[in-house]
């Protein structure tokens, strides 16, 4: 063995054309030929890379890239499939706009089309005020609970959605303006009637005052927020029973309301939004928790 | 290959055609069961009916890539499950091992498609241009009507063969029989003509030309392998020294080789075994069958060629007899293979058993956390996607568990009841609410589950989650 080793180290030396003429610890490398088809597809590779630049956009000008000859474009192929869909859905959109709002539920796959496409819609344009997840802010409504100014069915809400709140040159706009107690009020009594409020909803209060402050509430503020309090949502008055507070229901806040009002506004949506739309997010506004 | 320093030889090498001759023999056999079986696994296997109702498809195995579900007879496999092909894979990557550390590349010379679509290509070629020496005498020919006319009906052949390869494959990916139809009608969908195009150039062009190219250039799997194996593994090797000096009788040879090059004439990769294990051998045991045959006609044993491993080589050099196949098959090495695959292979079918038809996932709603309704009491939501896995549309009825005060509510329902369809998922918006003042809406946190239950077939499953108060109020 050790023989042949040393004949085959001395041909090695000596140059043996099948291997590099490399050894490392006595591993030696064959110094084999690649396969000439090899070659050829990396010529193809090259061919095919020069005609693909020439067929598809690639080489960059001073202006834009090179247009191709196919003419393909990304944004061409996005807007077709964006077309597809549209002439695909049109059907349902126009569903959207007949079907009769309160029975849209009994029509499960309708229904689930509205919802979905409303809520899209919803995070377009509502969610900057009324929060993405529909929980609104101070003076800003919270959509999902159970309490409405000015109405919770689905109707009622794509109304709203359509003409906006308190828009002055929108005819068919909801309508509606507290005036501002600080001017009709003494101080005395503001404080005596911010305190029956109070205790309307069993939030801590004054007695004395709120016994008062009955009176006053009576004579100045019944003629809206109803005599018990539970307001009239055909002038988006409040229920001041309950324990929702659009503008916070601490004394402060509530002393604000009374003495200089609040005049919260909505845009009409139906310059923005087609029919079908503002009856989807509509549908998808009611089935969030609170509809009713 | 002779080369001087002046005419430096040429980086690349046109391949070498081979003619492999036709063979008989005991591995020839065993070779031949395997490609039955196998291609008719491929072929037959999306034609297999099962029926699993009226709402699920009645393909035994099919890959529902739109739906994403994956049925192989009884078992359903939802994307959750995909642990389930993980471990198929695993285990696939682990028999691999366990058979190369046993039997070497076992993989490579039997059951590999590309072995076995060559073989059959060779299988083809044979019937139409003949055996060994009349394929040479057809290869040097010239370019005739008789070699255009072999030449094409071999091409057809091949390219109905490639066809009905590309076509089996897109019948495992939707309903074999409409898919069928459909193809013949051109109606069918543009990625399975694309697939059937694509696979039958591939099957064509590397099971009629690229053949051993494909092993030796192009297939990582050797390149790899080499790890798995070790002294005892069990490889086709040659007894050179039983064999050596080989040549004619009247040379004076005293070998058993008789040098009639019958192994090198069966090699489908052109090789030559007598040089050593080497990287082009696939170890199809061809030319054991070969040389046995010569050997019983001049009238040696067999086994000058034959399956050894590299310590047999050592003792039978000594005059020791080799150690039993079994010895070299029974080792930590592929012991630890074993017991990996088949823990694997337990976990798995233990999984099956152990899971349910019904499954849900709870999402709670965090935007916002919770809501405070008119009459004070603090609501939670939570986003429950109910999975059913099964042929019949079910009623799901949900209900929770914990604390007293907690009530549920089902979002557009006015019971507790869900109606899930066959074969689907659906997500379903559901309210916990407690009461203003009580423990769970003025505490932090509270833990409860959900529990769904089918109650006609009392299956049911429950997850865990949390309700969230309001602290501060």
């Amino acid at each position: 063995m050790s023989h042949q080793t040393e004949d085959k180290e001395q041909e090695l030396q000596a140059g043996d054309p099948n291997t590099t003429g490399h050894s490392w610890d006595g591993i030696k490398e064959f110094d084999n030929p690649m396969p000439r088809w090899w070659l050829w597809t990396f010529y193809a590779c090259i061919v095919w890379a020069i005609g693909y630049t020439i067929a598809y956009p690639a080489w960059p000008m001073l202006k834009e890239a090179t247009p191709g000859l196919l003419g393909y474009s990304t944004r061409a192929e996005v807007q077709q499939d964006i077309d597809a869909v549209e002439t695909q859905n049109a059907p349902l959109w126009e569903q959207i706009e007949q079907v009769e709002l309160a029975s849209l539920k009994d029509n499960t796959d309708l229904h689930g089309f509205a919802v979905n496409g409303g809520a899209a819609i919803f995070k377009t344009w509502c969610a900057q005020c009324h929060g993405s997840g529909a929980a609104g802010a101070v003076g800003y409504p919270n959509l999902l609970d159970d309490d409405w100014l000015w109405g919770g069915t689905v109707d009622d809400i794509a109304q709203t959605v359509a003409y906006g709140i308190r828009l002055e040159d929108v005819a068919d706009s909801r309508f509606s303006e507290m005036p501002a107690f600080g001017e009709i009020l003494a101080e005395e009594e503001i404080a005596q009637v911010v305190s029956y409020v109070r205790s309307l909803s069993d939030a801590p209060h004054n007695s004395a005052l709120a016994s008062a402050g009955e009176v006053i509430f009576l004579d100045n503020c019944s003629s809206c927020h109803a005599e018990d309090g539970t307001g009239d949502r055909f002038q988006g008055a409040p229920n001041l029973t309950d324990a929702i507070w659009l503008f916070g229901g601490s004394e402060e806040a509530i002393t604000e309301t009374v003495m200089n009002s609040r005049y919260g506004v909505m845009p009409n949506w139906n310059k923005r939004l087609s029919e079908g739309e503002i009856r989807a997010v509509a549908a998808y506004v009611h089935q969030l928790g609170g509809g009713e | 290959m002779t080369a001087s320093p002046e005419t430096p030889k040429s980086l690349y090498a046109a391949r070498e055609p081979i003619f492999p001759k036709r063979v008989s023999g005991y591995y020839r056999n065993l070779k031949w069961w395997i490609l039955a079986v196998t291609l008719g696994i491929y072929y037959v296997m999306p034609w297999i009916r099962w029926d699993r109702g009226p709402n699920l498809p009645d393909q035994a195995v099919l890959l529902d890539l739109a739906h994403r579900r994956f049925f192989f007879f009884w078992i359903e496999i939802w994307p959750h499950e995909f642990y389930f092909v993980a471990g198929l894979l695993i285990m696939a990557g682990l028999g691999l091992f366990l058979f190369t550390s046993a039997l070497g590349r076992v993989w490579c010379g039997y059951s590999c498609p590309q072995t076995v679509w060559t073989d059959l290509f060779i299988l083809v070629e044979r019937w139409i241009e003949g055996d060994r020496n009349a394929r040479l005498r057809l290869w040097k020919s010239k370019w005739d009507a008789k070699k255009i006319r072999l030449r094409i009906t071999k091409w057809v052949l091949w390219l109905l063969i490639s066809v009905a390869t590309g076509g089996a494959w897109v019948f495992y990916f939707t309903d074999a029989p409409r898919l069928l139809v459909d193809l013949f009608a051109f109606e069918a969908h543009a990625v399975a003509y694309t697939t059937i195009a694509i696979l039958t150039l591939t099957t064509f062009v590397f099971g009629g030309f690229m053949r051993e190219q494909v092993c030796i250039y192009m297939c990582p799997w050797p390149r790899i392998q080499a790890a798995m194996m070790d002294e005892d593994t069990l490889t086709v090797a040659y007894r050179d020294w039983r064999g050596e000096p080989r040549g004619k009788k009247h040379e004076n040879a005293t070998g058993d080789c008789i040098d009639c090059m019958a192994c090198v004439n069966v090699c489908p990769t052109g090789i030559d075994i007598r040089d050593g294990q080497q990287m082009a051998c696939i170890t199809c045991a061809l030319c054991i069958d070969a040389c046995d045959d010569i050997m019983a006609k001049v009238g040696k044993p067999r086994g000058l060629i034959d399956y050894m491993a590299l310590t047999d080589e050592t003792l039978e050099r000594e005059g020791n007899a080799p150690k039993p196949i079994m010895k070299h098959i029974l080792r930590p090495r592929t012991m630890i293979y074993t017991a990996l695959w088949a823990g694997i292979g337990f976990a798995l079918v233990f999984l099956l058993f152990i899971r349910s038809p019904i499954d849900m996932t709870v999402a709670p709603v965090r935007n916002p956390v919770n809501v405070v309704l008119s009459d004070g009491s603090i609501r939670n939501t939570y986003d429950i996607r109910l999975r059913n896995m099964s042929g019949t549309d079910k009623p799901f009825y949900i209900s929770l568990k914990g604390d007293e005060a907690l009530t549920l509510q089902l979002e557009g329902a006015d019971d507790q009841v869900a109606m899930v369809p066959a074969n689907e998922t659906f997500l379903q918006r559901v309210y916990v609410t407690a009461p203003r003042g009580s423990g769970p809406a003025t505490g932090d946190r509270t833990e409860f589950r959900f529990w769904i239950d089918d109650f006609v077939n009392s299956a049911r499953a429950h997850t865990d989650t949390v309700y969230f108060g309001r602290t501060t109020e």
